[in-house]
């Protein structure tokens, strides 16, 4: 057997993954009140459909947007629209949202049977069906998927990957997904490739999940354009830039899409949503979270309506005690969410809760220079040059070091002995430079 | 639950559990088999020499840290690294109060004035080194033969060419934590399997003194066990304050100081080189830091 495929650079946390791992997806809690944010995706928000006092059903479209880049949002339960209004959302900014009162029925909005089959649908229909289902790239990016469906002009798409990594610590969705789910996954990936007229198709997954390799083997037994690819475990492996790497063999420069290298990534939960849109009709109302971290008493996989506030999670999950932080995603490039009433949103992939002790603030030492951050970058940029030019003001420097190349990703944070926040000055530098470059 | 007591924080929200402290103190750990050596050949006066230049040092940072009003490092103990890598280059038979001025000179001039750690263009250690040599040069090269204390030339200052097996194990006159190859070897290879020093420096240095003096007649296993090599190799050029910070500048400055020890040692007026070759490198770190760089990522292809 062939070593299995990676990238340059990067780091191997501690993946307190075993607390989940083995755990099935099992229903969460469905609260009286859902949030639904108009934004939940890159692009444009949403705007609303219905109107307070309005009943609404499970499954109808309550907000679109005509703008390109965008995907429409459906209410996951049926009830009343009770508000239209701003309220917390993960960004850490209060968003206009829609909250729906749950009535309990959860009477559907579309007609049993409404699906089709692959063999039945066209290319174009596929795009349409993902674009009305609302789907959005599920691993935490929330690149609306239908619009990675349409090439630009002049490229021709040969690939399509499904990024199974979760190199993420404690995240065990996409893996629970892959294993429960792992015939869904194979049909969402030969969906997308019937829709771009794709000839190959993989699935890139750490080498470490060896049952997931083995279950998505057997589900595309019978379609040999379809691989299952073993990836070393190693984060950021899930990045974009990393699985083109390590599954082509081609460094993807930045600023340039995945099709001018004729690949194109979506997540495997993302693959799932457009099997359930085509093969039922209905849209994507629900989501996999992983809820885990050392604070939580019962962590679990759970299967969450879109709209559900995290701290109801949390309480189903059961808390140790006070958390020092509330993580939404991962470890590695999480967001803190400071209100718990923040609901679940297409691109909620985990919840963690770490104790205080996790959450103390980190010493902050001198740089002794070991470029330790420059050996993990997995985008070969020098961190601690880059972050000691936006110490020092000079932006210029900065951009020389090609800072708006960085993916973010926090291996230079996590590796520095120094504990110096590096990628969080180079994001500053990001801000910096991409502001100036709009002026 | 409190919502108010929820930490915000930019990601990442884990980290490594190495820190400075901890690289520091696996540094000591690796000098512990050749300092027990020392202790072995020299006795007790070389136990002596290495706890007086540890206290030097580690008293010198502390006061100078406490006098210009920032907070004492000392905990990091690269300090205590400083002074340890200064005794292990001094003779069995000097003086302990010019090996306290020698590491106290190491962390005042060497370090502390360019604003401690991290911010110092030269190793500490070896900017202790080369003031001594410089002050007291009669004290600095009077060798003691091990167990006798016999005033002796070391093996490269034109002394007795000893057998390859005791130049190994060092028992041959030289200074205190140099001499057996042996222990620096065990200390070196200990560093690089846990991911504290990069191969590369140790490899291109002694590679290039090997090859060097082999090219020009001399005898590269002599040159590589005898003198200041090993220690100058596995632990001063590996500094990561003064030494580069890509791969491929790892490997210049272990090629680079690789050339420079040869050099002087083959032709040069001193007997030894290593001290020179590395802090002559030291000043090229910056230039190197500035034009080896990674290629940018999705350049390297089409």
């Amino acid at each position: 057997m062939t070593k299995a495929k990676t990238f340059g650079g990067g780091i191997h946390p501690r993946y307190n993954k075993e607390r989940t791992l083995n755990l099935p997806i099992v229903d969460a809690v469905v609260p009286k009140e859902l949030v639904f944010p108009l934004s939940q995706h890159i692009g444009a928000p949403c705007q609303p459909l219905v109107k307070v006092g309005e009943r609404v059903l499970k499954g109808q479209k309550i907000a679109d947007s005509d703008a390109p880049i965008s995907a429409p949002i459906h209410s996951s339960v049926s009830g009343q629209v009770v508000a239209i209004e701003k309220r917390p959302h993960c960004s850490g900014q209060d968003t206009m949202a829609i909250v729906v009162s749950n009535d309990g029925l959860d009477e559907e909005a579309v007609p049993a049977s409404t699906g089709t089959s692959i063999e039945n649908v066209p290319a174009d229909e596929i795009v349409r069906i993902v674009r009305e289902a609302g789907i959005v790239g599920m691993g935490g990016a929330g690149f609306p998927t239908h619009y990675k469906m349409v090439p630009p002009a002049g490229t021709k798409v040969e690939m399509v990957v499904l990024n199974g990594a979760e190199c993420e610590p404690y995240l065990t969705a996409d893996y629970r997904l892959m294993m429960e789910e792992s015939e869904q996954v194979v049909l969402g990936l030969r969906l997308l490739m019937k829709a771009l007229g794709a000839d190959k198709g993989c699935i890139g997954v750490e080498e470490d999940k060896s049952e997931a390799i083995a279950a998505l083997k057997q589900a595309r037994e019978a379609f040999p354009d379809i691989e299952v690819i073993p990836l070393q475990v190693k984060y950021p492996q899930g990045s974009e830039f990393m699985l083109i790497r390590a599954i082509t063999g081609k460094e993807l420069p930045v600023g340039r899409l995945p099709a001018e290298l004729g690949v194109i990534v979506n997540n495997v939960a993302t693959a799932v949503a457009v099997a359930n849109a085509v093969t039922t009709g209905k849209p994507l109302v629900e989501r996999v979270v992983t809820v885990s971290g050392s604070m939580v008493e019962r962590p679990q996989n759970l299967r969450v309506r879109l709209g559900t506030p995290v701290g109801a999670l949390l309480e189903q999950c059961g808390l140790k005690g006070q958390p020092g932080k509330v993580i939404k995603g991962g470890p590695m490039m999480g967001v803190t969410l400071a209100n718990l009433d923040v609901p679940v949103i297409k691109t909620t992939c985990g919840l963690l809760a770490l104790s205080p002790e996790e959450a103390e603030p980190l010493e902050i030492s001198p740089c002794i220079r070991c470029g330790r951050c420059v050996d993990v970058c997995p985008m070969r940029l020098q961190p601690v040059f880059i972050a000691q030019f936006v110490e020092r003001g000079m932006l210029e420097q900065a951009e020389a070091y090609n800072a708006t190349d960085c993916r973010e990703c926090g291996c230079c944070s996590y590796i520095c002995p120094a504990r110096r926040p590096l990628v969080q000055n180079i994001r500053l530098a990001k801000s910096a430079i991409l502001a100036k470059r709009r002026k | 639950m409190e919502q108010s007591k929820l930490r915000m924080s930019s990601s990442p929200h884990q980290h490594a559990r190495e820190n400075t402290s901890r690289i520091m103190l696996e540094v000591l750990m690796a000098l512990v088999p050749a300092a027990t050596l020392a202790v072995f050949f020299f006795g007790l006066r070389a136990l002596g020499l290495m706890l007086v230049a540890v206290v030097a040092a580690v008293a010198t940072e502390a006061l100078l840290q406490k006098l210009s009003g920032r907070p004492v490092t000392i905990r990091d103990y690269s300090a205590a690294v400083t002074g340890l890598l200064v005794a292990f280059g001094v003779p069995a038979g000097l003086p302990l109060w010019i090996v306290a001025i020698g590491a106290a000179i190491a962390i005042a001039i060497g370090k502390q004035v360019f604003g401690g750690l991290g911010n110092n263009p030269f190793n500490p250690a070896l900017v202790g080194r080369a003031v001594l040599l410089a002050s007291w040069p009669a004290q600095m090269t009077t060798w003691v033969a091990p167990f006798t204390f016999l005033t002796s030339a070391t093996p490269l200052g034109g002394g007795a060419r000893p057998a390859y097996s005791t130049l190994f194990l060092g028992a041959v006159p030289g200074s205190l934590g140099e001499t057996s190859a042996l222990a620096l070897l065990v200390g070196g290879l200990y560093l690089i399997w846990r991911g504290i020093i990069d191969w590369r420096i140790p490899v291109g240095f002694v590679g290039t003194v090997a090859v060097f003096s082999a090219v020009f007649g001399g005898d590269p296993l002599f040159h590589v066990l005898a003198g200041s090599l090993l220690l100058g190799a596995f632990f001063m050029a590996t500094d990561p304050v003064t030494s580069p910070m890509t791969s491929w500048g790892r490997l210049i400055m272990g090629v680079g100081c690789g050339l420079i020890t040869a050099i002087i040692r083959l032709w040069g007026g001193y007997p030894e080189g290593v001290t020179y070759a590395i802090l002559i490198m030291n000043a090229f770190t910056p230039l190197i830091d500035r034009y080896v760089r990674p290629v940018r990522f999705g350049a390297a292809r089409k």
